[in-house]
């Protein structure tokens, strides 16, 4: 091994250089910038950031902070409903996408088309769309239904499920069209077997199609929670945090504090907290996924 | 992030500075300044601005105050300032100036005589740090008005009310006849702004000045402010089933008739006036909410970065001097429905809403601003203890009180 290496490093020289910009990059602004934010956290900095330590203080106060506390409830339901109903829908209609229909092409494009919107865009349709004033509740009510309710976005405890709505509509898709490139890349000769077996259809996908699957599935699952954890921009379109603090989010907070509030030292502290949540996910992935290859 | 922030900021910045070289005099003014009545007013600035030779490049942020303000700030923190911006005075740009990052304008005070004509001389202390003034204060807004239909009392046959009271009282009957009683955007700095007009006026001024000066946990967690959390929880009750966001559309109600009355600082002025509304006749105007007739003194002032450009400081200098004149100040506040920063000009144009808010600035009725004695990370806090409060009915007044002192006890 130790004899290889040096000549190892000096193979495909050019490539290397190549790619020096790039390493640098990831290097000093992911790394170096991550690394400033997290020291910076344990200073008072309040517009401009400000060499000040002051030990934990700005975790103590985040960690009493009701807006905070709200915002991680909010994260956590928030991102299990999605994870699960955007998983679930995205693979029952990629199943049905392949059934050999007609038309499929159509179909895909109908429910792709969301995800070409930014969430600002999709956040300002569903706040209209679920405005008791003009949207559904409206036109029910309008066609006779007089006592008709549906005001999610209004309603503290209903405002959450009220975004997730928005991020259904625009995600499903996405999801959808990765899992049907998965059942496509699926060997037919599989299903033939199956079938001779006498195999009921659903057993089919739930024990065989998904396992095959799972080089999709982490594509989509790692796509997904991303999206969820950064989530900001649909809430500020669609509810603003509101109504009171229902649907406050850990980067809203972030923002706010950071620009808003002028106390750069208490957006740091939460933002660390965030790339720790993230951190707690990703590593034990990443350590099973690549550390096992490595040793089979 | 944030570094990486900058650094694409930076880059767009240095393309952006050889842009602006070609044409030298031309200013950029970034402002919030968006309702109808408020773009009327910018427009009396850019004119006089334009008079002088030089070019208002108006970049307007529609949005709330708040939002405007951190866009701003990440555009000079992030190098790419513009030429001038506004913000409310006060200590939201404490820390600007401590970097060095504004310029310091006391030569173009001095030669202009703002230390003789500014009235209240308190404004423009809200403009000073440490002996130098840093900005121009350019009007004064008092949040403490109560803002009456007419026609929506008259609908419901009782008489106009003239105090806070006596609109508590009828507000049930307005309820009945299908009448927004108090209309109220669903925007926290508006139900915080509505809370601390309670606070400045329901209760003797003391207890607003130790709570928001002095910073006194014990007042804020009192007998005294309690009295105003109960009002406040009356305010939430009146304001049950206002669906809307910004300050103009809950005013718009006011002016329709649709809700009975809204308490709002005097830029509500600028839409009433707008729509051709007559104070007296179509609304009434009660400051102070007819209890404690008393006006504070916040406003909008305009900072103006540091550049290096002699060309673009020699119009910044001009727009500084422009901003006060006589009849700048005349035009941009009978549009604006502030009251003039000078006590030496005529304003007998104004109407009677406005007289009587001049009236109190003569009698020296006034208080500071909250934006003057507490930060913004404190305001922050505030604001999302009365989001929460308003939007949740059943939060007690006694829970959110002792919330609020805790605030005030850390405060700075």
């Amino acid at each position: 091994m130790s004899s290889e290496r040096p000549s190892r490093l000096f193979r495909n020289m050019s490539a290397k250089i190549a790619a020096i910009p790039m390493a640098l990059t990831a290097l000093v602004v992911f790394l170096g910038g991550t690394a400033w934010t997290v020291a910076y956290s344990f200073t008072k900095s309040k517009l401009l950031p400000k060499w000040d330590l002051v030990g934990l203080d700005q975790y103590e106060r985040l960690w009493s902070t009701k807006r905070w506390m709200v915002s991680i409830e909010n994260l956590a339901v928030y991102g299990a409903g999605m994870l699960v109903l955007s998983f679930v829908l995205g693979f029952v209609l990629a199943c049905l996408m392949d059934q050999k229909i007609r038309f499929e092409n159509t179909f895909r494009t109908i429910m792709l088309y969301p995800f070409a919107l930014s969430f600002i865009v999709t956040g300002l349709i569903w706040q209209w769309i679920l405005n008791p004033d003009f949207g559904i509740q409206h036109i029910v009510r309008s066609a006779g239904w007089e006592s008709f309710t549906f005001d999610p976005l209004y309603t503290a405890d209903w405002a959450i499920f009220g975004v997730m709505l928005a991020a259904l509509w625009q995600g499903s898709g996405l999801v959808m069209v990765l899992m049907l490139a998965g059942l496509r890349g699926i060997d037919q000769e599989i299903w033939k077997a199956a079938r001779i077996d006498g195999i009921p259809a659903w057993k089919i996908y739930v024990m065989i199609i998904i396992p095959m699957m799972r080089p999709v599935f982490i594509t989509a699952l790692v796509l997904v929670t991303s999206g969820i954890i950064k989530v900001y921009d649909l809430v500020v379109a669609q509810t603003s945090g509101g109504p009171g603090l229902a649907t406050e989010m850990p980067a809203k907070y972030v923002y706010d504090y950071m620009f808003r509030a002028q106390n750069l030292g208490q957006a740091f502290a939460a933002s660390t907290m965030m790339l720790l949540a993230v951190m707690i996910v990703v590593i034990p992935w990443a350590m099973m996924e690549f550390g096992g290859k490595r040793r089979g | 992030m944030k570094a990486l922030h900058g650094m694409l900021l930076g880059s767009t910045m240095s393309v952006a500075a050889m842009a602006g070289m070609a044409q030298a005099a031309d200013i950029e003014v970034m402002h919030w300044w968006t309702s109808g009545g408020e773009a009327a007013a910018v427009g009396e600035f850019a004119k006089a601005f334009d008079a002088t030779g030089n070019h208002w490049k108006d970049a307007a942020f529609a949005g709330p105050g708040e939002q405007a303000r951190a866009i701003m700030v990440s555009r000079i923190t992030g190098g790419d300032p513009m030429g001038a911006f506004q913000f409310n005075h006060g200590r939201q740009a404490e820390d600007l100036i401590e970097a060095g990052l504004l310029r310091d304008i006391t030569d173009i005070a001095k030669a202009e005589g703002w230390d003789q004509m500014v009235n209240p001389q308190s404004l423009l202390a809200g403009c000073t740090k440490d002996g130098r003034i840093y900005c121009a204060p350019v009007n004064i807004h008092s949040w403490q008005w109560l803002w009456l239909s007419n026609k929506a009392f008259a609908d419901v046959g009782v008489q106009t009310p003239t105090t806070w009271d006596e609109f508590v009282a009828v507000a049930p009957k307005l309820r009945e006849a299908g009448i927004q009683p108090l209309a109220v955007g669903q925007q926290s700095w508006q139900q915080t702004g509505l809370f601390n007009v309670l606070m400045a006026t329901l209760v003797p001024e003391e207890v607003f000045l130790s709570v928001y000066q002095d910073h006194d946990a014990d007042v804020a967690a009192g007998a005294d402010v309690a009295k105003v959390f109960k009002a406040a929880a009356d305010a939430r009750e009146m304001s049950q089933g206002s669906n809307l966001q910004s300050w103009n559309e809950a005013t718009a109600l006011v002016i329709n008739g649709k809700a009975g009355g809204q308490i709002m600082g005097d830029w509500a002025q600028g839409e009433f006036s707008l729509a051709g509304a007559k104070a007296g006749e179509d609304y009434e105007c009660l400051p102070g909410l007819g209890v404690t007739e008393v006006l504070g003194t916040g406003g909008d002032a305009f900072y103006f970065p540091v550049l290096d450009d002699p060309d673009l400081e020699k119009a910044q200098a001009e727009l500084a001097a422009t901003l006060l004149k006589p009849e700048t100040q005349v035009n941009f506040n009978l549009r604006k429905g502030s009251l003039p920063v000078r006590g030496d000009i005529d304003l007998s144009a104004a109407n009677a809403c406005m007289q009587k808010g001049l009236k109190l600035l003569a009698e020296g009725k006034v208080l500071p601003d909250t934006n003057q004695l507490i930060t913004p990370d404190t305001t922050s806090q505030i604001n999302d203890l009365f989001a929460e409060f308003f939007a949740d009915a059943s939060m007690t007044p006694e829970a959110a009180q002792a919330q609020f002192a805790d605030i005030i006890a850390s405060a700075e």
